[in-house]
């Protein structure tokens, strides 16, 4: 498979010296990148008097069909992505339908460029842009179709309007041929060509002839100040659907002649099955087949809890883990991962740092972050059928293409014979960037050839196989003197997700993982003696992206080492950031969260407040938690929220992601880790990893702001400054520093 | 062959009698608004109402349902006007939307013994119902609303 090949030749992170000159930057926002991605794979399945003018825009005699271009995982993509494509053809909600991407190269992500090129967001020199245009290039020509990273809409902004643009114009110039009109003279409204005598003609009665004129390349989006939908408070196409309970998720799929499926895998991990006895299962109600796969057993019956109930009887022996077995055992791996051996890159260097840290008072703290789960609420499920010419497979994920390759890989096809349909799915927070489900599946119906296989993961197994967050700790130095930041030396030992990702994804790579510089090295205060290093844990649980990435863990030993540091230096915690921050609409960012907040220093009384200020994503997110110390624990009162995606796309659903990145960065940070003994995880359901409920959610106020000269994205940003934040107004509130996740283990909450 | 009623049709199934109310609706008669999330009355995105009152349809063993009247999200009265849904759709709650065919059938019986609920009572209620998106604070938003709306309605 080519993109494979592409993928591993070349180096994942581009080096600066790799560089070469010619590129002009900027290249992927213009009109033409936007089509000149390869073969438009609509093309294929195009039936009569049918167009197509590039890969999210189709239409039929009788319908118009927008490509949500990434997986929807509740962040809003099947609603953003057709609207942004809609808004340029003058489409209404309810004049189109949506269909998710097929697998294919023209769906590469442009919105990874900035974050895997070797520069900090806010570095927008020449050589920073370069080194990301040429990341771009490196995307197209690997093809990496991929759901994540915050890039719903950074990727798709202005490919998806261009898109927009050349359909209207295209179907301008059709009008223009069949009525004789001048396309100057055209205007389109509502899915239809408006001729200046006021008749009309429907773009659906326009496709055949359209598709026989060459598409009008050179159209372009219009500008912001003439959006009908975008940019206002709109309502989601897929919220009426979701509360009427008629949207199909893919657990919700089903097919004809059908059957049920359950597994129980080895919990160690990538460890296969030693042996099993099936003995009590066989004769349980329901049970057609127990099969033997790579690294367990399953229960194929007539329904998914006849499955489940007789796979929970079989007794399995299991082959041991290759990671320690007990929890302690990996916190001394890390412990001792700190050597030269370990070393993963030192990011950034500033200054001299040794120097710096024998200036003035020396502050040093070991800080600790935990695996956790990811655990969305719908369960890792798919359907399959295998037959003599290939795989379909119906499931829920972020990288259709390397479904593809791991499906195959399994059962012995290759690639182009699995036929992948992307489904609605109940959450993924990086959960739907693994491949359990995926492989699992391939193998049962490959044993099941000719039925279809509704696999369903009970909730215990989903914990259990659930690739975790990254496990880490910080040691920081630094050094205050005369009420300032003289050093900080921010040391990092972790596990590396998005290297295992990558590996499992069938890419691997030898260079350092980014996502261990996220959160540690993006550090925008003036602090003249700087260093930030990454250590890479060996032998330890996989683990993998968790919304968030490497900044769910940085963001929080960065910030809380940052507001160790103020303290010592006798200053406020806000206007310290905001004096030291060395980007000005970055300051501004906490400027905004001040003001929101009506940050006056020290509350008192048992209540504090903690501010936190991290860019992930290239999103500068900062937020301000306000506690009260109760005689039953610290009540979470209030949050004050304010990003900078340079462009609030869809200012409601902006507001629903910033909340739910509140939620889910105080949630888990309060009461949720992974532990190991024996070799598996300890937790198996919510009752164990609960993060927050409704009760202790506080009142989250949020502000966007459109400064930045890139549009951001926003589905992840507001996690990271959510712990620190927490911390810092716990510190505030009680004078306890809580340098570890979860926070439960060292404080009460209500 | 046990015998019970959902949405208002009188239902056959040939199935066990411990197996629970939530997989017969969804594996036996094709009824897919009821969620399965944890199957251990954790999360609350099973709920449906038997005989008016919101319970967890993966603790319900179908044997004992037998007989009696279980509405799902499906079967509401007056759905396309229920001031419930209303609320849920015009303050956007979902994300994901997974949970949320549960929460709004907690919320709806909520709304049965607590006309106008406060913050703290919606807590209490709501907080077996776990979202993973964090949909909270338009729950919240939603219940006061759906409240006022039942209350105007009166």
């Amino acid at each position: 498979m080519g993109h494979m090949q592409t993928l591993s030749r070349r180096a994942f992170v581009v080096g600066s010296a790799a560089i070469a000159g010619g590129i002009a930057f900027g290249a992927y926002a213009s009109a033409e990148a936007a089509t000149s991605a390869s073969d438009n794979p609509l093309a294929a399945g195009l039936g009569a008097n049918s167009v197509t003018f590039n890969p999210w825009v189709e239409i039929s005699p009788d319908k118009i069909t927008l490509i949500a271009q990434h997986a929807d995982i509740g962040q809003g993509v099947g609603s953003v992505q057709p609207i942004m494509i809609a808004e340029e053809m003058d489409l209404d909600p309810g004049q189109f339908e949506i269909r998710f991407a097929a697998p294919s190269p023209a769906y590469f992500n442009t919105g990874f460029a900035d974050e895997f090129a070797p520069f900090v967001a806010a570095d927008q020199s020449p050589a920073a842009e370069e080194a990301r245009a040429k990341t771009l290039e490196w995307l197209r020509e690997s093809g990496l179709q991929m759901t994540g990273g915050s890039s719903t809409i950074p990727d798709t902004y202005q490919k998806l309007r261009v898109a927009g643009a050349i359909a209207r114009e295209t179907l301008k110039a059709a009008a223009a041929k069949r009525s004789g009109v001048a396309v100057a003279d055209l205007r389109t409204q509502s899915g239809h060509v408006i001729l200046p005598n006021g008749s009309k003609i429907a773009y659906v009665a326009l496709a055949a002839e359209a598709s026989k004129i060459p598409p009008v390349l050179d159209a372009q989006p219009r500008d912001p100040s003439k959006w009908r939908m975008l940019g206002k408070p709109m309502m989601r196409l897929d919220v009426r659907s979701k509360v009427m309970g008629e949207l199909k998720f893919g657990i919700d799929m089903k097919t004809e002649g059908m059957l049920y499926a359950s597994v129980k895998l080895n919990p160690n991990k990538g460890q296969p099955l030693k042996s099993y006895d099936a003995s009590k299962a066989q004769s349980m109600p329901g049970v057609r087949k127990i099969l033997e796969i790579k690294n367990g057993v399953a229960v194929i019956a007539t329904n998914s809890w006849y499955a489940m109930k007789a796979v929970d009887a079989i007794a399995c022996e299991w082959a041991p883990s290759a990671y320690p077995a007990e929890q302690a055992d990996h916190w001394k791996v890390l412990e001792s991962s700190f050597k030269p051996e370990f070393l993963g890159k030192e990011w950034r260097k500033i200054g001299d740092i040794e120097a710096g840290l024998k200036t003035g008072k020396l502050v040093e703290a070991e800080y600790r972050a935990p695996y956790v789960g990811h655990q969305p609420l719908e369960p890792l499920n798919g359907i399959g059928l295998v037959t003599d010419k290939g795989m379909e497979i119906w499931v829920g994920h972020q990288s259709p293409r390397f479904v593809q390759w791991v499906a195959a890989t399994a059962i012995g096809l290759k690639p182009e014979q699995i036929t992948f349909h992307n489904q609605w799915t109940g959450g993924s927070f990086g959960h739907r960037l693994e491949y359990e489900n995926v492989r699992v599946l391939a193998e049962i119906a490959n044993q099941m050839k000719g039925t279809p296989i509704k696999l369903v993961f009970s909730r215990e197994e989903d914990f259990l196989q659930d690739i975790p967050r990254q496990i880490a700790i910080a040691r920081h130095r630094g050094s205050v003197d005369k009420s300032r930041i003289v050093a900080a030396d921010l040391q990092l030992a972790s596990t590396t997700p998005l290297k295992g990702l990558l590996e499992r994804s069938g890419t691997p790579s030898k260079d350092p993982d980014g996502q261990l510089a996220a959160g540690l090295w993006n550090v925008y205060y003036d602090i003249p003696n700087f260093r930030a290093t990454s250590y890479e844990a060996q032998g330890l649980s996989p683990s993998t992206t968790w919304r968030s990435v490497g900044a769910s863990t940085s963001g929080f030993f960065t910030e809380s080492f940052i507001d160790e540091l103020i303290h010592a230096a006798g200053l406020d915690p806000m206007k310290a950031r905001i004096a030291m921050c060395t980007v000005p609409h970055y300051r501004k960012v906490l400027e905004t969260v001040a003001e929101m907040s009506d940050w006056k220093g020290p509350l008192g009384n048992g209540r504090g407040r903690g501010v936190a200020f991290v860019e992930s994503f290239g999103t500068p997110t900062a937020e301000v938690v306000e506690v009260t110390a109760t005689d039953r624990g610290i009540r979470i009162d209030k949050v004050w929220v304010a990003a900078d995606v340079g462009k609030v796309v869809d200012p409601v659903n902006f507001e629903s992601q910033v909340q739910g990145g509140v939620v889910w960065g105080l949630g888990h940070a309060i009461n949720c880790e992974l532990t190991y003994a024996k070799g598996a995880v300890q937790q198996t359901n919510y009752n164990h990893h609960e993060a927050m409920r409704i009760y202790q959610c506080p009142v989250i106020e949020v502000r966007g702001l459109e400064n930045d000269p890139k549009v951001r994205g926003i589905g992840e940003p507001p996690v990271p400054p959510a712990a620190p934040a927490l911390a810092n107004a716990i510190f505030a509130a009680t004078g306890k520093r809580i340098r570890e996740m979860p926070f439960n283990k060292f404080i009460d909450f209500v | 062959m046990i015998e019970l009623t959902v949405n208002g049709i009188k239902r056959q199934v040939d199935v066990v009698p411990e197996m629970p109310l939530l997989w017969v609706l969804r594996d036996e008669l094709g009824i897919t608004s009821a969620k399965y999330g944890c199957g251990v009355a954790q999360c609350g995105a099973c709920t449906v109402h038997i005989d008016g009152m919101a319970v967890r349809s993966c603790q319900s063993h179908i044997g004992e349902v037998a007989g009696k009247s279980v509405v799902t999200l499906e079967g509401l009265d007056n759905k396309d006007h229920h001031p419930v849904l209303q609320a849920w759709i015009e303050h956007q709650v979902p994300q994901c939307g997974y949970c949320q065919t549960g929460q709004i059938m907690q919320a709806i019986s909520l709304l049965g013994l607590i006309p106008e609920p406060n913050d703290e009572q919606i807590n209490q209620v709501m907080s077996g119902n776990l979202c993973r998106c964090g949909t909270y604070p338009r729950i919240r938003a939603a219940i006061h609303a759906a409240a006022k709306k039942k209350m105007a309605e009166k």
